[in-house]
């Protein structure tokens, strides 16, 4: 009995939240991101005339193309102080030693061509391709392990045991951006690690960039008779997240109301609900964030007890997105924003026909 | 023991009947959870309702219910099977542990006394953490490995064990099950850690829980339940003579060592398939026997059938709290069982006169 009592208490602690998946549950913000917000927003004119020269030379690579050569010094000469969630970090010189342990991070980094600085990524920093990835955990790092690698800037989105103070005793500069709460704390994010590697030009690009294709998305989104009602899946025993999360701001911009809004538990921002509460809020689209982990699918959920009765179910609106993406909040949300687009043009007329 | 022998030869066999008014008070309670199960849950369906649609599946009647296509859904997809579900595993997990402590002569002895759970565990570990895209396969791997799990470390409990069975010292046995659980524990949580990234989904299965599960589950375990309940029900009157002690069984022409192997296959058997679709559930088969004897006489012929009555219904019960306690989030079962259970068995403890 005493293994199962264990496992019980195991339970409900936070622990029980597996390392794969927090990524999406663990988002508790605190002011930190308040604080991180702040002081890039003031530096935004200066990054859009930074643009407009960048511009204004005709560059016109990619931000995600990987150039060997490290980019020119047009950034502000370091050291550099960069207000991250952990409070003012100083950064003495361009740092070319950098570790993440945050697959948001690593994204981040290496979209605004600050790849070629970045000699270790976490475990779970499964994208781009090319990043350095090593046996690193963000869940459960250990300074020494990340202290081997002799870094001269750590990026974290978790400060878990305390792994900010033991990197600063060791004199090594830390950036914690953690999830973020809307694509405003994204954005800041990008202009943060920006700052912080000397990619101050590209990072602002890549921010210009993203909204306005955002904007372009939203903008091309077939208009419905009546909102569409939607539920997001994290995981096969119907975690999810409200509006107010950060993927939930993102179903929002595309006019889409969440159906755990009014659950209880809702305030969490990731409560979890049943299948009896699903099927009967009958959600016109069910979009799946548990493709990967858990092999779900348009297949699997319609075999599901009862769900054959739900409207997106019928109308074979359940979108299989990509975990990864999906509980991220770096460049990629642009893509994930298409691929939602993208499946509700293409079932538009079966929605527009199943809906009451 | 000379106290028990004196009121078997007294002939107390009238008292040790399970008489028909027990019977179907029993009954009665099983019905009256199963009713209480339908009836409430995350989504509230009007009880009139649910009542007409109930008789309107009667043979021969036709009622209109009133209830919508999603709410017949959730009653005959989710909720009947979730109920019928819970009905059967508790009470095979409350008939296994009485029968294990009919054999073992041992009141501590629970169903998962010779590394039923563990192997499950193990089974079911391995199948998540190895078997790719189990979702898309056309019947579930995972209750089957647990399955096989189960039987596999109760065969070696046995097979390490068995000079307990020529020695009479069921000490021995219950000693390499003591074993067997560790090691299959010890391998379990090696290969959880190994996969960390499938750590909640092994720990959402070993924490047991109903909230998934369908009339396939129910069909699934079934034959399991009938056969070994059966077999184990049947047992009831070698049972009582067990109780008196090997050498005086085998003067009454016994083979006690048959009667213990015949026992603990079919409640293994039995359990087994429980514990595949369920997970693990703890203290059902300790609390509901003890509380059966405390309340009606330790004769195994009421034991026994009084068992798979009150632990269904107190399975059904806790089932029913597990899902809206923290609707329409959920609680894993085992919470709820030593939550409710523990405190209730030592209320009927402290009123019992005498202790079986």
């Amino acid at each position: 009995m005493a293994p199962i009592l264990r496992r019980v208490l195991a339970a409900l602690t936070p622990s029980r939240i597996a390392p794969g998946c927090s990524i999406r549950t663990a988002p508790k913000l605190g002011t930190g991101v308040s604080r991180a917000q702040r002081q890039p927003r003031a530096l935004i004119p200066i990054l859009l005339a930074v643009v407009l020269a960048v511009a204004a030379c005709g560059r016109a690579s990619s931000p995600r193309a990987s150039s060997p050569e490290p980019s020119p010094t047009a950034s502000p000469a370091f050291p550099v102080t960069v207000a991250a969630a952990n409070g003012p970090v100083a950064i003495e010189q361009r740092p070319v030693r950098i570790v993440s342990l945050s697959p948001t991070a690593t994204e981040m980094l290496f979209a605004i061509d600050a790849g070629s600085q970045v000699i270790a990524v976490d475990d779970n920093s499964n994208y781009p391709p090319q990043a350095p990835i090593t046996k690193l955990s963000g869940f459960q790092p250990n300074v020494e392990a990340v202290a081997k690698y002799a870094p001269d800037l750590v990026v974290i989105s978790n400060d878990i045991g305390n792994l900010t103070k033991s990197l600063q005793a060791l004199s090594i500069p830390v950036l914690l951006e953690p999830a973020a709460a809307s694509l405003d704390d994204t954005y800041a994010q990008i202009e943060q690690l920006g700052a912080a590697t000397g990619h101050l030009a590209d990072a602002a690009q890549l921010v210009a960039s993203m909204k306005s294709q955002i904007q372009q998305l939203v903008a091309s989104e077939p208009t419905f008779s009546h909102p569409l009602t939607y539920y997001h899946e994290l995981d096969q025993t119907y975690y999810t997240a409200t509006s107010a999360t950060f993927i939930g701001q993102v179903y929002s911009l595309l006019r889409l109301e969440n159906i755990a809004d009014q659950a209880k538990g809702a305030a969490s921002g990731y409560p979890q609900l049943s299948a009896e509460y699903i099927i009967k809020a009958n959600p016109d689209v069910v979009f799946l964030a548990d493709t990967n982990c858990c092999g779900q699918s348009m297949e699997t959920v319609s075999k599901r007890p009862g769900w054959d009765e739900i409207t997106a179910v019928r109308a074979g609106a359940v979108v299989a997105l990509d975990d990864d993406i999906a509980s991220r909040w770096g460049p990629r949300v642009v893509d994930y924003i298409r691929t939602i687009v993208q499946a509700l043009t293409q079932l538009e007329p079966m929605l527009q026909s199943a809906s009451p | 023991m000379e106290l028990t022998r004196a009121r078997l030869a007294a002939g107390d066999i009238k008292a040790a009947r399970l008489r028909p008014r027990l019977l179907m008070l029993a009954v009665a309670c099983v019905l009256g959870a199963g009713l209480a199960g339908i009836m409430v849950g995350p989504v509230g369906l009007p009880p009139g309702a649910v009542i007409r649609e109930l008789i309107d599946h009667l043979p021969l009647v036709h009622l209109s219910s009133g209830l919508s296509r999603q709410d017949a859904a959730i009653l005959w997809q989710l909720r009947v099977p979730r109920v019928a579900l819970g009905g059967l595993v508790g009470a095979m997990l409350a008939i296994g542990g009485a029968s294990y402590q009919g054999v073992f002569r041992n009141p501590l002895a629970d169903p998962y006394l010779l590394g039923v759970a563990a192997g499950a565990g193990l089974g079911a570990t391995l199948a998540i953490a190895y078997l790719p895209h189990q979702a898309a396969w056309p019947v579930s791997p995972l209750p089957l490995a647990a399955f096989v799990g189960a039987v596999l470390a109760v065969t070696a409990t046995y097979v390490l064990g068995r000079s307990a069975l020529r020695t009479r010292n069921t000490g021995t046995l219950i000693l390499a099950g003591v074993a067997v659980a560790s090691f299959f524990t010890a391998v379990q949580t090696y290969v959880q850690q190994l996969h960390a990234n499938d750590l909640r989904q092994v720990y959402s299965w070993i924490l047991g829980g109903l909230n998934t599960v369908g009339w396939r589950e129910v069909a699934l375990i079934l034959p399991y339940v009938a056969v070994s309940g059966g077999a184990l029900v049947l047992h009831r009157r070698l049972l009582d003579v067990m109780s008196l002690g090997d050498e005086e069984a085998e003067s009454l022409g016994i083979n006690p060592a048959r009667v213990r192997l015949t026992v603990v296959a079919a409640a293994t058997l039995g359990t087994a398939a429980a514990v595949a679709v369920s997970g693990l559930i703890g203290f059902v088969g300790i609390i509901v026997p003890h509380t059966v004897r405390l309340a009606f006489g330790s004769s195994y012929r009421r034991v026994l059938p009084l068992s798979v009555a009150f632990g269904a219904a107190f399975l059904i019960l806790a089932d029913l709290l597990a899902r809206t306690i923290v609707s329409p989030a959920e609680l894993p079962i085992g919470i709820i069982t030593a939550f409710f259970g523990a405190p209730f068995f030592l209320i009927v403890l402290r009123g019992a006169r005498r202790i079986p």
